[in-house]
């Protein structure tokens, strides 16, 4: 395997969800994210604009008063129906 | 830390309305959610928790959780919450309110239950206003600040939560932020975890009434503001009076232990007991 394959391997990469039906457009996660990684759409609405920027710290989890943006770990395949996926 | 809304979202009661009731940008919810993670982490049985709350914005959140929960009436979360402990002490009784709800109707209750030490851990949800009847003053409304029954600015000067808190005997008082919501669960999981009373007051905003009533800005703003102007209980030390002057500490405030009520009523049970015989 080549060095550049392996760095790009060990690079996380985090997915991030927004609940539309339960985002109030706050703009808190926008606001507060370390990385710029969110904007908002006119309607305030977050989208992921620099996915690649994420660091997975979770600061727009912990602060979104409506618990309607998520950030997952590309490489755990988790089922968020399942009752046993841990915290962290 | 990411994940985290997938473990609230755990917690939550599916069967009622979402989103929730409060404004948008409104601190309650990050609030909650410190609450769930801390519990979570603590390892409880949901069954083994009882949320107990008055009425206010605030006192809405035991509303939205699968705890035993109980949504009491305006100032009198306390009182309930003594019943309770009293009656099931195994239980782990946690009470919610709001500035108003605490300080003034029920003032009386939250001196007293610090002072007897009572195994309760209190949260209170301090944004100097009551939200949800309109953005009347409450006692921690600040010296010439404005509300909708201080429409001339007030002029009473506003209570510091913690402070008397302390001073009315509480082992354990802390202070945290909803901007500072990573260190918000840690506190809360210290009080949760302290016998006898303990007090987490947190600093949040009402942007929609008094932060309007006061040109606060928004929700952002007021976060902001908080961010700005908190300082770690471990920093103040290093600091002037003049440094701190239009600042506030956050963190643990106090920790000791003293006799628990509890405890203490346990053993006034067996002198009682001895002196039948
Ligand atoms: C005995 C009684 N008095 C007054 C009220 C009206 N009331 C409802 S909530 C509230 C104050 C709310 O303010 P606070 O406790 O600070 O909570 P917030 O809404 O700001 O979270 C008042 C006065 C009531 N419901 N019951
Ligand atoms: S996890 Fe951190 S870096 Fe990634 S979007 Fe959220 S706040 Fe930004
Ligand atoms: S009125 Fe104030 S305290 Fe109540 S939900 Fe709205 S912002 Fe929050």
């Amino acid at each position: 395997m080549q060095k550049s394959d392996h760095k790009k391997k060990s690079k996380k990469a985090y997915c991030i969800k927004v609940y539309k039906d339960w985002c109030k457009r706050c703009g808190i996660c926008v606001e507060f994210c370390p990385k710029s990684v969110l904007v908002q759409d006119e309607s305030g609405l977050p989208i992921v604009k620099n996915p690649e920027a994420c660091i997975g710290c979770g600061l727009c989890e912990i602060r979104c008063p409506d618990f309607a943006i998520e950030v997952k770990n590309k490489e755990l395949s988790f089922d968020p129906k399942s009752k046993n996926a841990d915290e962290k | 830390m990411p994940l985290t809304t997938h473990l609230v979202h755990q917690y939550l009661r599916h069967d009622k309305k979402f989103p929730h009731v409060w404004c948008p940008g409104c601190g309650n919810g990050i609030a909650l959610g410190a609450l769930i993670r801390s519990i979570h982490h603590l390892g409880y049985n949901r069954d083994d928790i009882v949320l107990v709350s008055g009425i206010g914005c605030s006192s809405r959140m035991p509303v939205y959780v699968d705890f035993n929960t109980l949504h009491t009436v305006h100032g009198r979360a306390l009182t309930f919450a003594t019943g309770i402990k009293l009656a099931r002490p195994h239980l782990k009784v946690i009470v919610i309110m709001g500035d108003g709800d605490a300080m003034a109707i029920g003032g009386n209750h939250l001196i007293h239950a610090a002072r007897r030490n009572l195994n309760l851990t209190a949260i209170i949800m301090n944004n100097n206003i009551y939200g949800m009847t309109g953005g009347q003053h409450s006692p921690t409304t600040p010296y010439g600040m404005r509300s909708t029954t201080s429409p001339y600015n007030h002029i009473e000067r506003a209570f510091n939560i913690s402070e008397l808190i302390v001073t009315a005997g509480a082992g354990f008082v802390a202070r945290g932020t909803v901007y500072h919501a990573e260190m918000l669960h840690v506190l809360i999981e210290k009080a949760i975890q302290k016998p006898g009373f303990s007090l987490v007051e947190i600093i949040t905003h009402c942007h929609i009434q008094y932060g309007k009533l006061n040109q606060k800005g928004t929700h952002i703003d007021m976060m902001k503001w908080q961010k700005d102007h908190a300082v770690t209980v471990e920093k103040a030390q290093k600091m002037t009076i003049e440094e701190l002057k239009d600042k506030f500490t956050i963190g643990v405030i106090t920790d000791q232990n003293l006799p628990i009520y509890y405890d203490e009523y346990e053993k006034v049970k067996q002198r009682a007991q001895l002196s039948e015989k």
